[in-house]
């Protein structure tokens, strides 16, 4: 389909702004009705009956803000908003150095660049609960790495983050970003790409070290790629479900538990759906805190300068 | 080419006749493991015996996987013919909304309300006194599975009760097995939690927290006893880092773990692996201190279908399922105990007679499906998994325990 763009010199008998280019418009009017009305108004219809004492069935039988008032006094809400701030913390940091790590190392236009490209974005082929059963069997005492370790004579070594409430987020996490950092590499490298040749002449005429140029130059210069990166990586933790489920199912006791499996559960198993919209809503509250003030920093005030 | 087009359009053809005479009824359920699998063919083929048909519609998976997918089915106007559900709560308001059909003219033409033992299954499937579904068999969870070989090995006798083993399990732990193995899910530890305070706080006390929901008693001596002895038995199973409830049964099967606390499905499990009652392992009901077991257990449930013919199939089904012959291959299969008591169950095993007699005692009570909600099941099974994970102290978890009590509805 030709769309018109709109010809230069006619401004004079400009139609309504509204039927400019209203063969795109009609196009997109789907999206637009998605996202209308499976988005927000979905958004608004959970909203909405967060607030009522709803069962297997919606109904609208209002009990203010009782939901809430539980769910903050029930401690698998609590241990799962710290489980995901803490895998959340970690995950957004080491997710971004490993992977302008890598990014950087496969830039120095090593041999076999596309062998360890691929090695390391196969991971990301996987789907969550491939990644969770391998990991679940990898970091299994029993016949996993401590085996293969202790079978190699180190007799003491002890690995066994899965079994420990305290360390479980941790066995959780490397599982998280075996498969996560392969995609964001990609995407630094061809951050890394676009910088132009010219940069690192300049850089090395400057007398300029090789890791202070990437630090103090080439960073800043990447800065949509980092935020393209930033997003896809915070999406990624806040809806994190699958890879608990497969890897841990929660366990040991409720020490993995996650925000989302939370809001799973008492919808379907505990047959609340209430309570379940009352955790999803106050998930997209936590997300809503988070993005306001970075959407103002990126979009408000000094654009267009 | 054309001619196995041919023969494959034959093919189809006849078989959409052949069908087309007899009644098709989409039956889900989520009993897929291999004696489970062989339980429901029984139902199948007494189905197809009539001339109907039954097509499975098996999901994978637990009850907890399973019963949205059902109910989300049924509330999305694509119901099944039947299915299966655990007779409870769980249906309450799908029954309200006028999803599913009543029954109560099948039950009152079979006399169900005279052969159904113990009666509460057929108050489970009760809303206003007309009757919504067929119970098909009874499951207890208050037994403990005790390894033979274990106690050889640390050469003890194997115990007779809750106490006994307690008090064996210091010389358990010295010749290097664990007392306990225990699944580290919370329903896993719930049961454990449910078998032992009947042991150790008794029927009375059980009852008025279960059935009456009195928070009190919740927090009264026989529940700080009954936690005290969960505390100590958390210590028994500290060691145990298996997930799956079967897992921890082959533990018990192989001799590693003294004992499981399970419900009777876990028979299923020393029976693949040929193991013999009474010289391989033994049972003992309800902790072999309170011989009582509680009855939840699985029942079909039809929802309501425009269509009258199928309507009439499903009411058939329903009679069928309830038979004396079908009670029996099923439950045979299964392992499970049937709903009838004026059947003749003597092929069944020691562990299984042990329950049908208890069953003709009347030592019966409702299990924890019938006497709270999904809810509040789910809340105390979190509770239980932070216990038995952690180092929370019996008080606290007690204070917690009661307070979900006062707020269950």
């Amino acid at each position: 389909m030709t769309v018109a763009s709109d010809p230069p010199g006619d401004s004079a008998k400009r139609p309504r702004r509204l039927f400019k280019n209203w063969m795109a418009k009609l196009a997109s009017l789907p999206m637009i009705l998605t996202a209308l009305v499976v988005f927000v108004g979905g958004t608004a219809w959970t909203v909405t009956y967060s607030f009522t004492g709803s069962r297997m069935l919606p109904k609208t039988k209002w009990v203010g803000f009782d939901q809430y008032e539980r769910l903050w006094n029930t401690d698998r809400w609590i241990i799962s908003i710290k489980n995901l701030a803490i895998y959340g913390c970690l995950s957004m940091i080491l997710t971004l150095v490993i992977g302008f790590s890598l990014a950087a190392c496969l830039d120095r236009k090593i041999r076999f660049e596309s062998a360890f490209r691929t090695i390391f974005l196969y991971p990301f082929a996987l789907s969550f609960v491939v990644t969770g059963l391998v990991w679940q069997w990898i970091l299994n005492p029993e016949f996993g790495l401590q085996s293969v370790v202790r079978g190699w004579g180190w007799e003491s070594f002890t690995f066994n983050p899965l079994n420990d409430p305290n360390t479980v987020i941790y066995g959780l996490l490397i599982a998280g970003l075996w498969q996560g950092t392969g995609l964001i590499m990609c995407i630094m490298l061809a951050g890394l790409r676009g910088i132009d040749e010219d940069i690192w002449k300049a850089a090395r005429v400057d007398g300029i070290g090789v890791v202070k140029t990437y630090v103090m130059v080439i960073i800043p210069m990447m800065r949509p790629v980092f935020i393209t990166a930033l997003v896809l990586i915070a999406s990624g933790i806040i809806k994190l479900y699958d890879l608990v489920v497969a890897q841990t199912g929660g366990g040991p006791g409720l020490s993995s538990e996650v925000p989302a499996k939370y809001v799973i559960e008492y919808m379907f198993r505990a047959q609340n759906l209430g309570q379940g919209f009352a955790a999803s809503t106050m998930m997209l509250c936590s997300v809503v805190i988070i993005l306001i003030p970075w959407a103002y920093l990126e979009f408000g005030g000094r654009k267009r300068g | 080419m054309s001619t196995i087009m041919k023969s494959l359009l034959v093919g189809t053809a006849l078989t959409a006749a052949s069908v087309a005479n007899a009644v098709e009824l989409e039956v889900t359920h989520w009993w897929t493991s291999g004696g489970e699998a062989a339980a429901v063919a029984k139902f199948a083929e007494a189905w197809n015996a009539t001339g109907n048909t039954w097509v499975d519609g098996a999901i994978a998976g637990s009850g907890g996987t399973a019963r949205p997918i059902i109910i989300s089915r049924i509330l999305g106007g694509d119901p099944m013919a039947a299915t299966q559900l655990n007779h409870g709560r769980q249906a309450q308001e799908l029954i309200e909304a006028g999803l599913l059909l009543d029954l109560t003219d099948v039950a009152e033409a079979g006399g169900w309300a005279d052969i159904v033992n113990p009666s509460s299954l057929l108050e489970a499937c009760t809303l206003d006194g007309r009757i919504y579904c067929v119970p098909v068999n009874i499951h207890s969870s208050q037994w403990i599975w005790l390894s033979h070989g274990a106690y050889e090995k640390a050469g003890l006798d194997v115990p007779n009760d809750w106490n006994e083993f307690v008090a064996s399990s210091g010389d358990l732990k010295a010749a290097g097995t664990l007392p306990l193995a225990m699944g580290q899910q919370g329903w896993q530890q719930n049961i454990a939690f449910g078998a032992i305070t009947i042991a150790v706080a008794g029927l009375d006390a059980w009852k008025a927290v279960n059935i009456d929901k009195n928070a009190d008693v919740a927090r009264g001596a026989e529940y700080t006893a009954a936690w005290e002895a969960v505390a100590n038995a958390r210590e028994l199973a500290r060691e145990s880092n298996v997930q799956d409830w079967n897992q921890a049964t082959n533990m018990v099967i192989t001799g590693q773990a003294g004992a499981q606390i399970m419900g009777d499905w876990a028979q299923g499990e020393f029976a693949v692996a040929e193991k013999v009652q009474g010289t391989d392992y033994s049972c003992l009901p309800g902790l072999g201190l309170n011989p009582v077991l509680d009855t939840g257990g699985d029942a079909f449930y039809f929802p309501v279908n425009d269509d009258p013919e199928i309507t009439a199939a499903q009411k058939e089904l329903a009679a069928l399922l309830i038979s004396p012959e079908v009670q029996v291959s099923f439950n045979l299969a299964k392992g499970s105990l049937p709903v009838r008591g004026d059947i003749d169950m003597s092929t069944a095993n020691g562990c299984m007679q042990q329950g049908l007699e208890i069953l003709a005692n009347g030592g019966v009570l409702p299990s924890s499906d019938i006497a709270f909600s999904q809810d509040t099941m789910l809340q105390v099974e979190d509770l239980m998994a932070q216990f038995w994970s952690g180092d929370m102290s019996a008080a606290d978890a007690q204070a917690s325990y009661a307070q979900l009590i006062e707020d269950a509805d």
